[in-house]
């Protein structure tokens, strides 16, 4: 019984490294081709590169925009995550404190955003009508409103489980609306709002469809843009886009391990029982 | 304590007015675009009533084709993310030695972007020099090799492997954090009892994991339809036609200038997303009783 019970065991760890391996393998063969020679790397091979070859990432960098965009995507996600946490804490508390009709309607109607597709042709022409096409400030904005639903949904929540009692303590006190939320509330939300900024970040960061439709300079695409725009030139060189690929995920990857508790949080709250 | 005087509904105007500006508008705008012939050759917009409608639902069969794509895609995977997760998550929590580390590990994908997850197995799975073929090769394996991507058996089950592949450790998560929330007498009693693996999980881990299951259904569904960097990044449609889903010919529409076309066809796909967004919704905020 015991020795069953130590093979069983033994299987389910050699099972659960399989299936890691097979996440992780696709990213190991990617490495390995950044650091080859064109020539090794026209065959994708999980080998290690017979010397490895730095200059591939300069090539890359010289050549993939990957400077400028680095820079805009960096503004992109900075500016509307840190805007998104702005207006979402702000609305978080009004809608779920006032309990009035108006403020459940608001509520539903903003986070039914989750789910709905944005039409990207009428959103060029209103964006087009305010100036907004190629233009940072746009995309910051657009992104803003595009993040509002989840993060809305994920931050009312949140409010409604701090008590109603410190909200009357504090006026009691003499706050009024705008002193009690940035006195009690705000601090008390800290952590959610992180959450918000992070997930933001990351989705603004990864996307691909917004600017596609909404850029159409070259000095205003952020890093999907310009890697795309990468491989279509050096598809047939495996070693430069496998570098490429690298970094521009890289930034991504130390968001995520640094936030990786907000992150998983963030996506899991609203799953699981409330 | 007046509520409307301590939280004035206005403290919400900036939200309410960029979700209006940025996410209403275009919506309102692209139902009205889509009963006219906009397109880029000529700067009217004429009034055409439901041509569009006609043309996509029983006209060209191709955008028929488009609308199955989609369905199909979103269904088979949201059936393989929610088994492999569900498998995953019980793999993890059944003691595993450094499951956190292989959490983190397949959960990884879903934090990069579907271009750079779609550029990685366009490389792997080139027919010629890619990862995959070559070590089925190497294996003496060659009848297995195929032209993942381009030819028409191959491409739309290989989009929805990565894609797969690349969703499977979020609703993996979602389900270690409904499976922790299970309290653990039921498993004990049931124990004492006498029950089985199998029949603790259909019995005890299935029927309390329904609402983690819903909101993964409800995600794997939604993600499903509006589908578009997968397709786009690893096949853009093709061979022919045959992978395009409703968003890529909503982009190809656009490319081609027929804005009228293409508003109609995200106007289908909104229809359909706004009837099951008024369930999800509801389910969302049910709060579940163990």
């Amino acid at each position: 019984m015991r020795l069953r019970k130590r093979l069983a065991s033994i299987g389910l760890n050699v099972l659960a490294w399989l299936l890691s391996l097979v996440v992780l393998i696709p990213f190991v063969v990617i490495v390995l081709n950044s650091f080859k020679s064109d020539a090794e790397a026209k065959v994708l091979k999980l080998t290690l590169p017979e010397k490895f070859i730095f200059e591939n990432y300069k090539i890359v960098y010289e050549q993939g925009h990957l400077g400028g965009s680095f820079f805009n995507s960096l503004l992109h996600s900075g500016a509307s995550s840190l805007l998104l946490v702005f207006v979402v804490a702000f609305s978080a508390f009004t809608l779920s404190r006032n309990h009035s009709r108006l403020s459940k309607f608001l509520y539903f109607f903003l986070i039914l955003g989750i789910t709905l597709p944005l039409n990207y042709i009428p959103l060029m022409e209103v964006m087009k009508s305010m100036g907004m096409i190629n233009s940072h400030v746009g995309m910051i904005l657009l992104y803003t409103a595009m993040g509002i639903p989840i993060s809305l949904f994920i931050t009312y929540a949140f409010v409604s489980n701090i008590p109603k009692e410190l909200d009357e303590a504090a006026i009691m006190d003499g706050c009024n609306g705008i002193k009690l939320f940035l006195r009690i509330i705000v601090p008390l939300l800290t952590s959610v709002l992180v959450t918000v900024f992070v997930l933001n970040f990351l989705s603004v960061w990864n996307e691909f469809t917004a600017p596609l439709y909404m850029l159409n300079t070259v000095e205003m695409w952020p890093m999907t843009l310009a890697v795309y725009n990468f491989f279509g030139q050096f598809s047939a060189q495996w070693n430069l886009v496998s570098a490429d690929i690298v970094l521009t995920s890289l930034p991504v990857l130390i968001v995520f391990l640094i936030g990786q508790k907000y992150i998983v949080g963030g996506l899991t709250s609203g799953a699981v029982k409330g | 304590m007046n509520a409307n005087k301590i939280y004035p509904w206005y403290f919400s105007s900036g939200a309410i007015a960029l979700y209006l500006l940025f996410i209403v508008a275009p919506a309102l705008l692209g139902i009205y675009y889509s009963f006219t012939d906009w397109n880029s050759y000529s700067s009217e917009k004429n009034f055409i009533g439901l041509e569009h409608f006609r043309t996509i639902l029983a006209g060209d069969p191709t955008y028929l084709l488009f609308i199955k794509n989609t369905v199909l895609f979103t269904l088979v995977t949201s059936i393989a993310k929610t088994v492999l997760g569900l498998f995953l998550a019980l793999l993890l929590v059944s003691g595993v030695k450094a499951a956190n580390l292989h959490r983190m590990i397949i959960f990884s994908p879903q934090v990069l972007s579907f271009l750079i997850v779609g550029l990685v197995f366009k490389s792997l799975l080139d027919p010629n020099n890619g990862f995959v073929n070559v070590t089925l090769r190497s294996m003496g394996l060659d009848v297995l090799a195929q032209n993942w991507l381009g030819s028409l058996t191959w491409a739309m089950p290989s989009i929805m492997a990565v894609d797969t592949w690349k969703g499977m450790g979020y609703i993996m998560v979602l389900f270690i954090a409904g499976l922790l929330a299970i309290p653990r007498d039921y498993y004990e009693a049931a124990s004492i009892d006498g029950a089985g693996f199998g029949q603790k999980l259909f019995r005890i881990t299935i029927p309390m994991l329904m609402p983690t299951i819903t909101i993964a259904t409800v995600l794997n569904i939604t993600y499903g339809l509006r589908v578009f960097d997968a397709v786009y990044v690893l096949t853009n449609g093709g061979p022919g036609n045959a992978t395009d889903v409703i968003n890529t010919a909503v982009y190809s529409s656009f490319a081609k200038g027929y804005w009228g076309l293409g508003s109609a066809l995200s106007t289908i796909l909104f229809v359909i997303m706004a009837i099951l967004s008024f369930f999800i919704i509801r389910l969302m905020n049910r709060k579940v009783e163990y």
